[in-house]
């Protein structure tokens, strides 16, 4: 009898306190409705509660972010004059001083809490929306997808080689979205390739592995400041770790079409012959234009493998030639840059001449 | 009347919950780097310290003993405690974000934190009524407070020393922990639980 009431007592009370926690964040949570002002001119209604990053997004203001929110890439900082409430410390481990006290702020640790003011670069306003549709879809390597993207019929995307579109998608907790490098000259522009590597467990590269053939897809894009510059007539230096190489298939293609009468390089860091993809597409062009020099390299042993082995660095060190007169772009995963970027200022390459996008 | 200034006063100084019974230790190293954190830390576990010990009392009197289930006293004080940080936690992310962000983690380990499951247990150890047990709660907070604010205090002074590298950063905040509840014992006397 006295374990029966027990039992009936401890689960009244856990029933009862779950209603007053759901009562509690429906009462305390709710900011109601806030407004953002937008350069001082339009604005737009949006629940509050949500980060500023995703309520822009969600009335197609879109704003680059590579990490998806969470505050580490620093893509995501506008100035936000009124109604941001003070920095976060997660905000002060990546903006610097002078940003701080200029207004600047992370819009993804942003939240609505009351109304509040921001200012948009006009750039940021020039990027779109596109529903597209999935032309063709195949695998690269192992893990590496290519996607072809065909955009609706008189549609056109304007980018330049080196940048990056969003691929956004729907979760359990609303609309999210991954950045992918466009690996296409900019000269088509009514259609993109994608490479994209399965990342286990990642959101965005399971969403894109599991589409197929003529579905439909939807990105926001062009973003980013990596791209290459064709003010300069210095020879281009690219260097690629795994599939850092889709941006610069973009800036070689466009390139090879466009010389200028620069001459190019492209040094690939791989793992083994297997992860290596696009071999025969730099070894054409490397046949065909005297001008293009395509340096492969594997990071592991493989017999099958008569080329440059080690890290990209090394061969990096070996090879170039003419520092002084070079411009680099630098794709790859974070240890591969900083160990690239100290071999190309050894080579006389100034920190200012080169630009990298780290994933 | 006297009896309650007593447990009040007994629960700052003298039974000092962290300095005495080194309970709800791990917050107390790990937030008081920085004094003003470790003043909101202190100022939520004051609070949900009062609002659970006189919930659990109220819940382990006209429920539980009446019921003759004292046997779930465990597991009810720990449910009422869970409860409680997570409505602070709303609230906290609510109107402090920035205070919210510092706590990180440690918000939510307040539901174990042993100081606060501690405080209920001991009013029903010590048949406490009512009113004492809400002298004991907001006595046992305010010393908690007190405890790690002071350590705060004393950490920022560490900063420019230059302690024997062996003790680490935790290692020298026990010894500081140690030296302060020393300190305590000079009021052993003025007031007894």
């Amino acid at each position: 009898m006295i374990f029966i009431k027990a039992i009936i007592f401890i689960n009244l009370y856990i029933f009862a306190i779950g209603i007053l926690i759901i009562f509690m964040d429906k009462v305390i949570s709710n900011y109601g409705e806030c407004k953002v002002k937008i350069n001082n001119d339009k604005e737009f209604e949006e629940h509050g509660g949500k980060t500023l990053l995703k309520a822009l997004f969600e009335n197609k203001y879109f704003i680059p972010s590579a990490c998806g929110g969470k505050g580490t890439c620093g893509y995501c900082k506008l100035q936000v004059p009124e109604g941001g409430g003070p920095a976060l410390p997660t905000e002060a481990l990546i903006l610097n001083s002078k940003e701080l006290r200029e207004g600047y702020r992370l819009s993804c640790q942003v939240k609505l809490r009351e109304d509040l003011d921001v200012t948009i670069p006009a750039e940021y306003l020039e990027i779109k929306e596109y529903d597209a549709v999935i032309e063709q879809i195949e695998l690269a390597t192992s893990d590496i997808k290519k996607v072809k993207i065909n955009l609706a019929e008189d549609d056109e995307i304007n980018f330049k080689p080196g940048q990056y579109v969003q691929i956004m998608f729907d979760t359990p907790d609303g609309l999210d979205y991954r950045a992918y490098s466009i690996a296409s000259t900019p000269e088509r522009k009514n259609s993109i390739e994608l490479n994209v590597k399965l990342i286990p467990e990642g959101l965005g590269s399971s969403y894109v592995h599991a589409k197929n053939k003529n579905d439909k897809i939807q990105f926001s894009g062009p973003y980013g400041d990596f791209f290459l510059r064709t003010d300069s007539h210095r020879k281009i230096v690219c260097v690629a770790g795994g599939v850092g190489l889709a941006p610069m298939k973009s800036i070689i293609d466009f390139w090879n079409n466009n010389p200028h009468g620069r001459k190019c390089e492209l040094y690939y860091g791989s793992r083994t012959t297997k992860d290596l993809y696009d071999h025969e597409f730099f070894v054409k062009i490397a046949k065909e234009n005297p001008d293009f020099s395509y340096y492969p390299a594997l990071s592991d042993k493989d017999p099958e493998w008569n080329g440059e082995c080690g890290f990209i660095h090394t061969v990096i060190e070996k090879y170039l030639e003419d520092g002084a007169n070079s411009e680099a772009y630098l794709c790859g995963p974070e240890i591969m840059i900083n160990f690239v970027t100290e071999v190309l200022i050894a080579k006389e390459i100034p920190q200012e001449r080169i630009s990298y996008d780290k994933f | 009347m006297i009896n309650l200034l007593v447990i009040l006063f007994a629960s700052i100084l003298t039974s000092n919950i962290a300095l005495t019974y080194f309970l709800g230790m791990c917050p107390f190293v790990t937030i008081s780097k920085n004094m003003k954190v470790a003043y909101g830390m202190g100022l939520a576990v004051t609070f949900v310290m009062v609002v659970t010990a006189m919930t659990n009392w109220l819940i382990n009197k006209f429920i539980l003993e009446a019921l003759g289930i004292e046997f779930l006293q465990f597991l009810v004080f720990i449910v009422t405690i869970a409860a409680m940080v997570q409505i602070i936690e709303i609230f906290i992310d609510r109107y402090f974000p920035a205070l919210y962000h510092a706590f990180g983690i440690f918000l939510p380990l307040i539901t174990v934190n042993c100081a606060i499951l501690g405080i209920s247990l001991f009013m029903v150890l010590r048949t406490y009524g009512f009113f004492e047990t809400l002298f004991f709660s907001v006595g046992s907070g305010l010393g908690w407070l007190l405890a790690i604010v002071s350590i705060g205090a004393l950490r920022k002074k560490m900063i420019f020393s230059n302690p024997l590298e062996h003790f680490g950063v935790t290692g020298i905040t026990a010894v500081l922990a140690g030296l302060m509840a020393l300190a305590f014992i000079g009021f052993t006397g003025i007031a007894r639980l």
